[in-house]
């Protein structure tokens, strides 16, 4: 970041900061620290018998046989649905970028899926590929193929992410048309007439002045996929069959808002924060310099 | 100017818009058929055209009991959204543009602070947020709806990445120029990230609509209802049968919006908007 | 009639109001019913509203039961309570341990001097919400059990008696394997609430007990018990026909509800208030049976037990005596048979009551509505015992879910009914011993 800074002065950069600081102190650090102290604490739904507990909520949580696994499952989720989601946006955006008729219709076409509330997708989704009942479910079942993801763990696992990555590539759809648009033209130009064939100019030229979008979006869509997916895991599958995609935060939630536990489901959210934290340093460290 | 149309484009692009569009096309066909025949997974993808009128009748009387229309509800998730979405922005903005132009003490400190505020999930830190707002007073207010949902470090970050990226030739140039920090602002940073603040309006309009968990315990005056509070009012929490149908005209209602505001904001789509050639 | 003449009492008060009408009190009522639920509440708290100047009750939809407790508690902490909230029956464990952040119902009645009984109450339905010692804690409000539903054009179809329902297990067993057999719907048998209906409800109708503490009533160190033999073999004969393809496990909670109105599956068991659904959904004949029972366990089953939500009444600094009092009122006018037998009649749950249950039996609404009756038949068995009030069980949504979790397991083959259910007693044990802590016990 050392190049960048042209100006010097203490007092405009502070005010430039305040409003965010401001409101990131306010509405962000100091609940957070108050969930950080209860995680330190064993408390009911009320708060009427706050104890301090010490590390106990989280020797729990790494005492408890399931949590390795859910670990595993958490990380093998996040990864697949920022892939998919990525890729196939990356795919959409590049095609959309291009000066072909109606694509002002496209992108509007596929911008629209981030439109639709998580609830009422779940939803949709349900009705498209309920074994029974659903419109492609009861095809797939009819062709002989056994779809049934309320009892099959790798069936389940696949479509939560395959639900998940859905909204997720028209978000990061918009962001990549968006970086492509701000490459300088005169860059393309240059390179086409320097004979780049498009394969190669892409792998050569864009995709590396992408990266700025690129880095964050994986930032984003990981924070995405670790976070905000409860609600449609939970509305497809409950976390089930068995614990089969009972991710970090589904546990977080049902612990949470379902059991009103909220001492332990602290203590499993910083855990959860304290990992995203520590990926997304890695990501800074080895990615930010290159991307830049 | 190519004359061919470009084959390979419109596949790719057909294919994708009926694998991400098509749930949406769903939801405007059951709209106009029966709930109990939905309920029942007789959802076909043929929309009854005869009963269109399924809309305005949920747009006047409102999606579950006629008590606050619909229209209401959309007004209100409309000036959350544009709130939300207007107040990150420009927030985010001058933050990034603090942060990577400025040489000063607390830089990385204060990047840090706002970017892990992406990291701990809403549902944690509902209750003592709720009790934050409680203490300013603000529970029940459409400041109440707004305020708390800024605090987040997605838009901070994107443009960190978008001034980083600026070409160094720029940078020196506007510094040989002696250009002060306010001109900088305005004359470079802004058309340079055009496109990406199109692209940030239009996600966190739709971030801002469709909230839920957050309005619902801010709320408590029914008047403050957004959208999506009214469309998951409707699906079942017992077993009564769900109105599919008007839950699901209500959705499609609930997307236009959205959409107008992608449509609206194309015009910055454009290509161009880098050439800052002095 | 003691009671038409207090309705009448009631209207007639507020046709006389005084000259000048002071400002009604208001009491905030937070709730999770929505859709034409909704509907019929809003009307009902209409018609308090109406029928006296007094009070103003405002009825505020809040989300699920989940979200709606979460908004409850994050209120109370801010000290901006609602009066009234609906709390789903699992939640009661943690709403009896919540101490001063809710007055219970026994409180309210000694301090408002409002006419409610607990003894017109139904007494399967006032057991769950009550004490120990029978007081009543919370407000019986929306209640259903869980029946079993069969699509009578498939019995038909399949040489089974459509007014016959199977009446025991072994019976159902023959019957899911006879229409499996004549391959006349998709799936024989299937289920709704799988662990609500197949534990819980299945051990308070053979008298079984869920956990020791007469199923927590009496304790917070209370035990599970479902890893007995009754409940491994009923698991395991679940699993049994679930391998044979009799049949059908579709998921948890209400998730398997479609499979039944689309009519492929042609037995279900599901809450009695599915009714209305099933009215606007199913394109086949349809009745309701009682429960089926194991003749091995027991005899003559007993009352099933009530599911749904209660009414509780919450504190905030500074709530005055007076608006206790409208919360009072309102209760008492929701026990009213009028109200009861109304709310019952529009919506498909239980009448909570007596009187409302014999107002209803008089309208002809059973009579109209075949089958309706069931439910309150069922919860009306006796006697009510330690094993058939209910269950008082902290965490108890976990219980479920972990309960779900190893069955689903033991369906994929990983283990059988017996491991099934000792693993999920120790994990639920642990998760009641960790509930008994943060409540300080």
């Amino acid at each position: 970041m050392e190049r960048r800074t042209i100006f010097g002065g203490r007092l405009l950069p502070a005010a430039l900061v305040l409003p965010q600081l401001l409101v990131t102190v306010l509405f962000f650090l100091l609940p957070a620290g108050e969930a950080i102290y209860q995680s330190f604490t064993v408390t009911d739904a009320f708060g009427l018998h706050t104890r301090f507990a010490g590390w106990a909520n989280f020797s729990a949580i790494f005492a408890d046989p399931t949590y390795l696994a859910a670990l595993a499952r958490t990380g093998i989720f996040c990864a697949l649905v920022t892939l998919l989601a990525l890729a196939l946006a990356l795919l959409l955006a590049v095609f959309a970028d291009r000066e072909i008729r109606g694509r002002a219709i496209y992108r509007t076409l596929l911008i629209w899926p981030y439109a639709v509330a998580p609830a009422v997708s779940a939803v949709l989704w349900v009705f498209m590929m309920h074994p029974e009942v659903g419109i492609v479910g009861r095809l797939l079942n009819r062709a002989g193929l056994h779809w049934d993801y309320t009892l099959n763990p790798i069936q389940a696992r696949g479509f939560v992410i395959v639900a998940s990555a859905w909204t997720q590539v028209s978000y990061n759809f918009v962001f990549f048309l968006a970086g492509l648009q701000s490459i300088s033209p005169a860059v393309i130009e240059a390179a086409r007439m320097d004979g780049a064939r498009g394969l190669h100019r892409f792998r050569t030229i864009i995709f590396p002045l992408l990266m700025p979008t690129t880095f964050f979006l994986l930032i984003v869509n990981l924070v995405y996929a670790a976070f905000e997916t409860f609600g449609t895991i939970m509305a497809l599958t409950r976390g089930g069959p068995g614990q089969a995609t009972e991710t970090l935060v589904v546990k977080v939630y049902r612990d949470g808002v379902v059991n009103l536990d909220l001492s332990g489901s602290a203590a499993q959210s910083v855990v959860l924060m304290l990992l995203v934290i520590g990926l997304t340093a890695l990501q800074f460290r080895f990615l930010d310099r290159r991307a830049n | 100017m190519r004359t061919r149309t470009d084959w390979l484009a419109h596949a790719v692009l057909g294919l994708g818009v009926i694998l991400f569009a098509f749930p949406v096309w769903l939801i405007f066909a059951g709209a106009t058929q029966d709930a109990g025949a939905i309920n029942r997974g007789d959802l076909s993808l043929l929309p009854r055209l005869s009963h269109l009128g399924i809309f305005f009748s949920v747009l006047r009387h409102g999606g579950a009991d006629g008590k606050i229309p619909v229209w209401h509800m959309l007004m209100i998730s409309a000036g959350m959204a544009l709130g939300i979405a207007i107040g990150k922005i420009v927030i985010s903005f001058l933050s990034a543009y603090a942060v990577v132009f400025f040489r000063f003490l607390f830089r990385r400190i204060a990047f840090w602070t706002i970017f892990i505020t992406l990291m701990l999930p809403v549902e944690v830190r509902i209750i003592p947020t709720y009790a934050v707002m409680a203490n300013f007073g603000m529970i029940n207010s459409f400041a109440g709806l707004t305020v708390p949902l800024l605090a987040s470090a997605t838009a901070t970050l994107l443009f960190r990445q978008v001034f980083l990226a600026i070409p160094d030739e720029l940078v020196e140039a506007a510094r040989m120029d002696g250009a002060g920090p306010i001109r900088f602002l305005r004359d470079i940073l802004v058309p340079v990230s055009a496109a990406n603040i199109a692209a940030l309006f239009v996600i966190l309009f739709v971030y801002g609509w469709n909230q839920y968990l957050w309005p619902l315990l801010v709320a408590t005056d029914p008047r403050l209802d957004t959208i999506v509070i009214g469309i998951v009012q409707l699906i079942d929490a017992g077993s009564v049968l769900t109105p599919w149908n008007r839950m699901m005209a209500m959705s499609l209602l609930a997307i236009i919006p959205p959409v107008v505001v992608v449509v609206a904001m194309q015009r910055w789509f454009v290509r161009g908007l880098t050439e800052v050639e002095k | 009639m003691k009671r038409r003449s207090l309705l009448a009492g009631t209207a007639a008060l507020a046709l006389t109001r005084p000259a000048f009408a002071a400002t009604p009190t208001k009491v905030v009522f937070w709730h999770s019913m929505n859709g034409p639920l909704g509907d019929e509440l809003d009307r009902l708290i209409a018609r308090f509203n109406a029928a006296q100047s007094a009070y103003e009750v405002v009825g505020i939809f809040k989300g699920g039961y989940a979200e709606a407790l979460t908004a409850a508690i994050a209120a109370w902490r801010a000290g901006q309570a609602p009066h009234i909230v609906q709390v789903f029956e699992v939640g009661t464990g943690s709403m009896i341990a919540a101490g001063p952040a809710v007055k219970q119902l026994w409180q309210l009645v000694q301090e408002s001097g409002a006419p409610i009984k607990p003894e017109s109450y139904i007494a399967s339905v006032r057991g769950y919400y009550s004490l120990a010692d029978g007081r009543m804690a919370s407000m019986p409000f929306n209640s259903s059990t869980a029946v079993m539903w069969y699509n009578q054009d498939a019995f038909e179809k399949a040489g089974l008696d459509p007014a016959k329902p199977p009446a025991t297990w072994p019976e159902l067993v023959e019957a899911a394997e006879t229409l499996h057999a004549k391959k006349v719907t998709e799936y024989a048998l299937t289920t709704s609430w799988p662990t609500w209906i197949h534990f819980e409800q299945f051990a308070a109708i053979h008298n079984l007990p869920y956990a020791t503490e007469a199923d927590g009533f009496k304790g917070l160190n209370a035990e599970l018990l479902v890893d007995a033999a009754p409940f491994v073999n009923n698991l395991q004969r679940l699993l049994d026909m679930a391998k044979a393809g009799s049949f059908k496990y579709a998921g948890r909670d209400s998730l398997p509800d479609p499979i039944f109105y689309s009519g492929q599956a042609a037995i279900t068991f599901n809450s009695s208030s599915s009714r209305s659904a099933l009215v606007k959904s199913a394109k086949f004949r349809f009745a309701d049976a009682y429960l089926p029972y194991d003749p091995q366990v027991i005899a003559k089953p007993i009352n099933s037990i009530i599911g749904g939500a209660s009414l509780w009444t919450m504190t905030a600094p500074h709530r005055t005596a007076e608006e206790y009092k409208g919360v009072a009122a309102f209760f008492a006018f929701l026990g009213q048979p009028v109200q009861d037998a109304e709310w019952a009649s529009v919506t498909g749950y239980v009448p909570v009551t007596f009187g409302g249950s014999d107002l209803m039996k008089q309208q002809g609404y059973f009579g109209k509505n075949a089958g309706a009756d069931l439910p309150i038949l069922q919860l009306e068995r006796l006697p009510v015992t330690d094993n058939s009030r209910g269950i008082r069980l902290g965490n108890m949504p976990e219980i479920r879910i972990i309960i779900e979790e190893e069955w689903e397991k033991a369906l994929g083959g990983q283990q059988d009914a017996k491991t099934a259910l000792a693993n999920a007693v120790s994990r639920g044990n642990a998760v009641l011993r960790s509930f008994q802590r943060s409540v300080g016990g």
